[in-house]
């Protein structure tokens, strides 16, 4: 199933630099589409509500794929590797009260300290993750269910149905999102240097391409000698890691917390994830394009409401955007297998 | 002796259950008087009457060796369609009728786009659970419809004249038998088993495994629109959000019950012994005072147990057998 990495394929067929470069191109047919469809909905919606297209919406935009965008970057990590991680929704709402309730109760901490602990908080979940799919062998998607509930019901427990609000928590942990440098807020500068850092991992680094080795084909890439297991353990927890430390920017960015913040945000994010092109059964996908499928949920999820049509649509489009996305797929992969037959005949 | 001995070796995954379910009671006894009455529990049946009803098209979807994640949306999009059909006049046949053709359509989506176009279940109902859900909030917002005939609620919270047995669980008894036959007295049965175990050799055997799942996922559909409309009955309230997040409670109930989430193993029993579980159980917390989304702490980490149990113990069997045959090889040397 992996088409879309060309690295992998490449070393499949060393002999056919032809073919595998029709594959490398074929794999930024998904991320070029995607730019288009972008492209698209910034000039239809720009053309028809002028003030849509500023600076300071599209600044608007990339402010509010920010957190998903974080977190998006962990679930493709786990999504690599053949697993996903269902409970990042729930990590993300528990680590936000968590961090505000401490701002709330201490307001004299240091901000530093409460993104530790949300942090913290976030790296133990995704290490629970990690050992009971990695070591307990429990699938990742019974798993990180059964744990979706297990935390959400821990929030819940320690939050004893408190609110943290506004007022409640020092103008410092607000100040956390919105801080401008260089004129943009952090919160983006976060989500970008995040993105960034593991894009280079995974493209650059040994043991980042041995997490597309081990999507791309479990028992190859244990034959030789990836330790499959680490790496999915640490591919869980760096998703709850990243879950964590996104919380902590939920509570600052939103700044009014309950139990029940982030609820379903692991529904946003695998879409995010899928339509950005990131193969759901492993090996093949990029950072780029998860982020790219944040920023275009992002930017249909603002449009509407520039374009005056209900909220109430977003979760349909969402919905419907994941169909799209994988339908879109199957249809390139079929396309692609059929040239490449064709070519090996020739 | 010797025979309960013989059921425990056949059965070990529903004897645990069993013995699980005892717990629970004696639990529930503990926390308060009213837990063991006839009336809690008629009130416990009414509760997780549509999670059981939806459970049961669940387990041939996951034995078959697919999901179907969006049963709770079809539920949430037949309430609304209910409602809103219902208070633009139409008659209640019809009404019904709507939503279950509406459910059946769902399922026919669900199916086709897994069987037709080869995409993996867990991606195309995670679609489909936003997509409905959507349609749902799309169809009715955040409004509510509630002036119901007596007719229709008093199905939802009705019982068999003269005793405290609702008539929704006669509905459940009712399939729950004719879905036992089927999975494990009947070819279709077989076929999914089959399917679930080992999709190529079952289709080199002449079982049109695309035709089956895509009729599953229409079943799914279908039993969802069902059990969309006993709910609205039930708390006679059509809301887009109506039964938001019921889908996870549903495969863990499933999964609990010994299904194997790979497919082709698990049996009906197990389902049926796991839902009187986790419905007593979560009946038993609630007469605690324990609220809904605490009761999930026990629901999520029994579903991490139910797999994580039987694995520890098979690790441990390989660890000791291993051992087993070092002394034994050493021994001889």
């Amino acid at each position: 199933m992996a088409t879309t990495s060309e690295h992998v394929r490449g070393t499949t067929y060393p002999p056919r630099r032809s073919g595998s470069r029709l594959v490398g191109l074929v794999s930024r047919v998904r991320e070029l589409g995607l730019l288009v469809v972008l492209a698209l909905i910034l000039i239809i919606v720009g053309v028809q509500v002028p003030q849509f297209f500023t600076i300071s919406n599209l600044v608007q935009i990339l402010l509010s794929v920010s957190i998903l965008a974080i977190v998006a970057v962990g679930e493709t990590l786990v999504v690599l590797t053949r697993n996903v991680d269902l409970s990042v929704g729930s990590i993300v709402g528990f680590a936000a009260f968590v961090a505000a309730d401490l701002f709330k109760q201490h307001p004299g901490t240091n901000l530093l300290l409460g993104i530790l602990l949300g942090c913290a908080l976030g790296l133990a979940l995704g290490t629970i993750n990690g050992l009971l799919v990695a070591a307990g062998r429990v699938p990742a998607i019974v798993a990180t269910l059964g744990t979706l509930y297990v935390y959400r019901g821990l929030d819940f427990l320690y939050a004893r149905g408190n609110q943290v609000s506004a007022s409640d928590v020092p103008e410092s942990f607000l100040s956390l999102a919105t801080t401008p440098f260089l004129g943009i807020p952090a919160l983006i500068w976060f989500a970008a240097i995040i993105a960034l850092i593991f894009a280079f991992y995974l493209r650059s680094t040994r043991t980042g391409r041995e997490f597309y080795a081990i999507g791309s084909n479990p028992d190859a890439a244990r034959l030789v000698g990836i330790r499959s297991g680490l790496l999915i353990f640490a591919a869980f927890a760096l998703s709850g890691l990243l879950s964590g430390f996104a919380g902590v920017l939920w509570g600052a960015r939103f700044a009014t917390v309950d139990a029940t913040a982030a609820s379903g945000l692991e529904l946003q994010v695998i879409a995010a994830v899928v339509v950005g092109g990131v193969n759901i059964f492993g090996g093949s996908g990029t950072i780029f394009g998860a982020m790219l499928g944040a920023i275009v949920l992002g930017t249909i999820d603002n449009s509407l409401s520039f374009l005056k049509v209900s909220q109430f649509w977003l979760q349909a489009i969402d919905g419907a955007a994941i169909l799209i996305a994988v339908t879109i797929d199957a249809f390139i992969t079929r396309w692609l297998q059929r040239l490449l037959i064709i070519r090996r005949q020739r | 002796m010797k025979h309960i001995w013989k059921f425990v070796s056949a059965w070990p995954w529903e004897t645990l259950l069993v013995v699980l379910l005892l717990l629970t009671i004696v639990l529930g006894n503990a926390l308060s008087p009213y837990f063991l009455t006839p009336f809690n529990f008629s009130l416990m049946v009414e509760d997780f009457v549509e999670k059981a009803l939806m459970a049961l098209p669940m387990t041939f979807i996951i034995i078959a060796g697919e999901i179907d994640l969006s049963v709770a949306s079809v539920l949430g999009l037949a309430s609304v369609l209910v409602g809103v059909t219902w208070h633009a006049g139409m008659p209640l046949w019809l009404v019904i009728g709507i939503a279950l053709v509406v459910g059946v359509a769902a399922g026919l989506l669900n199916g086709a786009l897994v069987t037709r176009l080869g995409l993996p279940s867990l991606v195309v109902t995670l679609g489909t659970l936003a997509l409905f859900r959507g349609l749902a909030f799309v169809i009715l917002g955040d409004q509510a419809v509630s002036d119901f005939p007596g007719a229709f609620t008093n199905f939802g919270i009705g019982d068999v004249p003269g005793t405290l047995i609702p008539w929704s669980f006669v509905l459940f008894v009712l399939l729950a038998l004719l879905f036992m036959v089927t999975l494990h007295w009947s070819w279709i049965g077989r076929q999914i088993y089959a399917t679930g175990l080992n999709k190529e050799a079952a289709r080199f055997a002449g079982i049109g495994v695309r035709r089956l799942k895509l009729l599953l996922f229409i079943l799914s559909g279908l039993i969802a629109a069902l059990a969309g409309i006993i709910f609205t009955a039930r708390i006679s309230s059509a809301r887009a959000d109506n039964a938001i997040g019921f889908e996870l409670e549903v495969i863990t109930v499933v999964l609990l019950g010994g299904v194997n989430i790979f497919g082709g193993r698990g049996t009906l029993v197990g389902v049926i012994l796991s839902l009187f579980v986790i419905g007593a159980l979560r009946n038993a917390l609630g007469l605690a005072d324990v609220s809904g989304d605490v009761q999930n702490i026990v629901v999520g980490t029994l579903l991490v147990l139910s797999v994580l149990g039987p694995n520890i113990v098979q690790r441990i069997q390989v660890v000791l057998s291993r051992r087993r045959l070092a002394a034994e090889s050493s021994k001889q040397a």
